[in-house]
């Protein structure tokens, strides 16, 4: 080949490289587009008032009512659950790991956590369904046999890994001068964890927790065979409940017409679902980063 | 500039006015100098005096820092090298270049060797061309027995051979040498130093180096650069024993650097 | 009463140790209830047989069949991709670039997206407005965009992971770029890019929701024969059996679980054993 036309060779494969790039461009735009334009849509059929503020949600069954505010609350519960479950044990496990395990038990725990993140939702959706629940009635024999509870916790151990990495991820990223010095002065080793790597680490603490409340809202399959299919208004945990993304499940698996407003509803939920996902990333994000370069 | 002894020596790169500029600092300033077929040219210097800059230019690697713009010519073969419109990547072939830190490719000894001809199209009889280069590089007795190890495996000084073997085996008319024993223990630079000696039968090689009695003990020519000029040029035994410039003889003598 | 200090410490790090060793025995839980639960469902027939209204009959065939599939295709779909943008982002680009910036916040973003919006793009765009239909490519094509992000910002790391002196050695030998990127830095960054294929890869194994909303649900009871043929996964059984009421099909559920796990534990151990060939040039 002349150097010419390896000189074009070379052009030509930047340029589908470049192409390609541009298709995780375009994914973004193909959703936000077809969230945009259906939940648009969907507006056209019911007030964007009604759908933020209301408190009843009957898509299916006439009279029909699209007030999300039930599918936000149970989408509350699992969040708050899992995060009371996750978050102190996920920083407490990571303070561990960095203060008290040797190597050779961080790096027999180290991949165990891993595994527990691995293990696919719907693995935990048997587990809640199968074990967790009947353990909560055992105790709490009024418990449904659908609910918020047991999502909870269900979800809480899969973000459980999640953040004590981020939060290992962001202590041991700490200048061991600062924990050297809190020795120095006599600490002990609670103290310096509580007193010294804590505050320093707080904003990636911060922002791990949010990427892992994202998480937690985006879950879907565990929530959908452990909290039920029933769209309620209620902070109660031992209720049965319904989540924003089952019910987008709930949706796809019925007969629904499509075009009709119980149809286009799909879309506006997944469009709220993607919206509060998406800020709970873009903050998370930019805590991590800012972190990450400069002071903590 | 010393009366050059030897007046039929061809020059087989010229620098005309070559000035170099990092962004708004000016590294390199109008610097003229000749290098001679099949000699060896020690460029010296404290550090930070643009040596490196200027044997950078020669073969166009400065293309890949992008604050960094050039003005002058760099001649080799009747062309400007410097000019945008020549294509870097057919220079590099005719000019091959050593590096600082050996960096061997991640791969086998062997794949080390071919893989320059190979992608360039010229690669005809591999094994032979493996054995050729490596002998040429005074790498062959060591390293024979494993030619498909890694080549990571094998010690500074061997990488550092390898790497040399691996521009040989380009077969091009110029060896840019950038510190090359800078990395090395004495006992390796030595051997590098010795195979600098042999290879100027057939290759022409420029040596950035801060070690003054390596210049001494390799090269024909050495140029003295300061702080982006040049300040001395010409033949080693007489720049180094009879130095005309006062910096030149400050530098050589340790009074600074 | 007050605790000193030394009792203080010695009752933090004692709550540590405990909330770890929960944790982990969660796990052990986990796995010791599924083998409970699974075991006596598991044998040959239930990896022969296709899905049945009737629980004795009931096997996992059409799913593992469906399953194999779609992570052969997601594979060939998404490592290209994802590998070729990590390539283009790293290797082709000025990092300071503000457009290079937003694409790499774009991809960090697509990772945080619920896998059901993805669904909802696959169901939307493949199903619907491309007229796939429910079939494997449209269930491959869905999961492929939804690991893209994993594989291009790992790919990424490992591609930075590469030190630059190989690239300019590359460069001084007369090499174009091409030659430089998929000669030199490629190759030495695979192992790290196997790192992000595995996690990705294992995500799709186990990936439902998404699935389910390309209609992975259908009842399926024969192997699928090419792209275009309907199927259900693994997990999608799994989470069939389970949603029902009868104990039976819990039964069934965990075997799935057991061999979904087993699945996911030999692609693993593969894959691995790629990584670790590949690495043979990394070691002294």
């Amino acid at each position: 080949m002349t150097t010419d036309r390896l000189k074009i060779y070379d052009y030509s494969i930047a340029l589908v490289l470049l192409a390609i790039t541009l298709i995780s461009v375009s994914v973004t735009i193909v959703i936000m587009g077809i969230l945009g334009i259906e939940s648009y849509n969907f507006f056209q059929l019911v007030p964007v008032t009604d759908f933020l503020f209301g408190t009843q949600w009957e898509p299916f069954l006439e009279p029909k009512s699209f007030g999300v505010l039930p599918l936000i609350t149970g989408t509350l519960i699992i969040v708050i659950g899992s995060s009371i479950i996750a978050i102190p044990s996920g920083i407490v496990i990571a303070a561990y790991l960095n203060e008290y395990a040797s190597k050779k038990t961080r790096k027999i725990i180290k991949p165990l956590l891993e595994i527990l993140a691995g293990i696919p939702t719907v693995v935990y959706g048997y587990f809640a369904l199968t074990f967790i629940t009947p353990l909560i009635r055992n105790f709490l024999p009024d418990t449904q046999v659908f609910n918020g509870l047991s999502g909870a916790i269900v979800v809480g151990i899969m973000i459980l890994p999640m953040i004590s990495s981020l939060c290992d991820d962001a202590f041991s990223s700490l200048p061991s001068s600062l924990k050297q010095g809190g020795y120095a002065l006599g600490a002990m080793p609670f103290e310096v964890v509580s007193q010294v790597i804590i505050p320093a680490a707080k904003n990636r603490i911060g922002a791990s927790v949010i990427l892992a409340m994202s998480r937690a809202i985006g879950e879907t399959m565990a929530v959908t065979l452990a909290a039920g299919a029933t769209a309620k208004l209620t902070l109660n945990p031992l209720e049965s409940i319904q989540t924003m993304t089952a019910f987008i499940v709930q949706v796809s698996l019925g007969d629904t017409q499509q075009g009709g407003a119980a149809y286009l509803t799909c879309f506006s939920v997944a469009g709220l679902l993607f919206l509060i996902t998406f800020l709970l990333n873009i903050v998370g994000h930019k805590l991590m980063t800012q972190s990450k370069h400069g002071g903590f | 500039m010393t009366e050059l002894k030897d007046k039929d020596q061809q020059a087989i790169i010229q620098l005309k006015d070559l000035s170099i500029f990092y962004g708004d600092n000016q590294a390199v300033n109008k610097i003229n100098l000749d290098f001679y077929k099949n000699k060896v040219t020690a460029i010296i210097g404290p550090s930070g005096c643009g040596k490196s800059t200027v044997l950078r230019s020669i073969n166009r690697m400065n293309d890949f820092i992008d604050i960094l713009h050039t003005k002058g010519e760099v001649v080799y073969e009747n062309q400007n090298i410097l000019d945008k419109n020549l294509d870097p990547t057919r220079l590099r072939r005719d000019i091959g270049m050593v590096f600082q830190r050996p960096n061997p490719f991640p791969k086998s000894i062997y794949n080390n060797i071919i893989w320059g001809p190979k992608i360039n199209g010229f690669l005809k009889n591999p094994d032979e061309l493996v054995e050729k280069s490596l002998r040429r590089a005074a790498l062959w007795d060591e390293v024979k027995d494993r030619l498909h190890d890694s080549a990571l495996g094998l010690s500074g000084g061997q990488q550092q051979r390898l790497c040399i073997a691996r521009t040989v085996a380009m077969n091009p008319s110029v060896i840019l040498m950038d510190e090359p024993c800078s990395a090395l223990d004495p006992k390796a630079t030595i051997r590098i130093e010795n195979l600098i000696d042999e290879l100027k039968d057939d290759y022409t090689i420029l040596i950035v180096t801060h070690n003054m009695q390596q210049a001494a003990r390799v090269s024909d020519y050495t140029a003295f650069l300061y702080e982006g000029e040049l300040v001395e040029f010409g033949e080693t035994d007489g720049l180094f024993t009879n130095p005309v410039e006062k910096q030149t003889e400050d530098y050589i003598t340790g009074r600074f650097g | 009463m007050s605790l000193s200090r030394s009792q203080k410490n010695s009752l933090f790090k004692f709550s540590c140790q405990a909330v770890t060793a929960i944790s982990l025995l969660v796990l052990v839980v986990l796995l010791y209830h599924i083998m409970k639960e699974g075991f006596a469902y598991l044998n040959f027939d239930f990896l022969n047989h296709f899905p049945s209204r009737r629980p004795s009959r009931a096997g996992i065939k059409s799913a593992l069949f469906g399953s194999l599939w779609i992570m052969g295709l997601t594979a060939m779909i998404a490592i290209p991709v994802g590998v070729c943008t990590a390539l283009f982002l790293e290797e082709y680009t000025n990092r300071k670039n503000k457009w290079v910036k937003l694409v790499e916040l774009n991809i960090s973003n697509l990772a945080g997206v619920p896998s059901i919006v993805y669904g909802l793009l696959g169901l939307t765009v493949f199903v619907r407005f491309l007229g796939m239909d429910r079939s494997l490519i449209a269930g491959a094509l869905t999961l492929s965009l939804l690991i893209l992000p994993v594989i291009v910002v790992t790919t990424q790391g490992a591609l930075r992971a590469v030190p630059d002196a190989i690239r300019y050695g590359a460069y001084a030998l007369g090499a174009r770029r091409y030659h430089v990127v998929f000669g030199q830095v490629l190759p030495a960054a695979i192992p790290g890019i196997m790192t992000g294929v595995i996690l990705s890869m294992s995500r799709a194994i186990g990936e439902s929701a998404p699935l389910i909303m390309v209609g992975a649900l259908s009842f399926v009871a024969f192997t699928p024969e090419s792209i275009t043929d309907p199927f259900t996964v693994l997990p999608v059984q799994i989470y069939n059996w389970v949603g029902r009421p009868q104990e039976a099909f819990h039964g069934l559920a965990a075997a799935g679980i057991i061999v979904l796990l087993a699945v996911l534990f030999t692609f693993n151990i593969i894959a691995v054993f790629i990584r670790e060939k590949f690495q043979r040039y990394k070691n002294d």
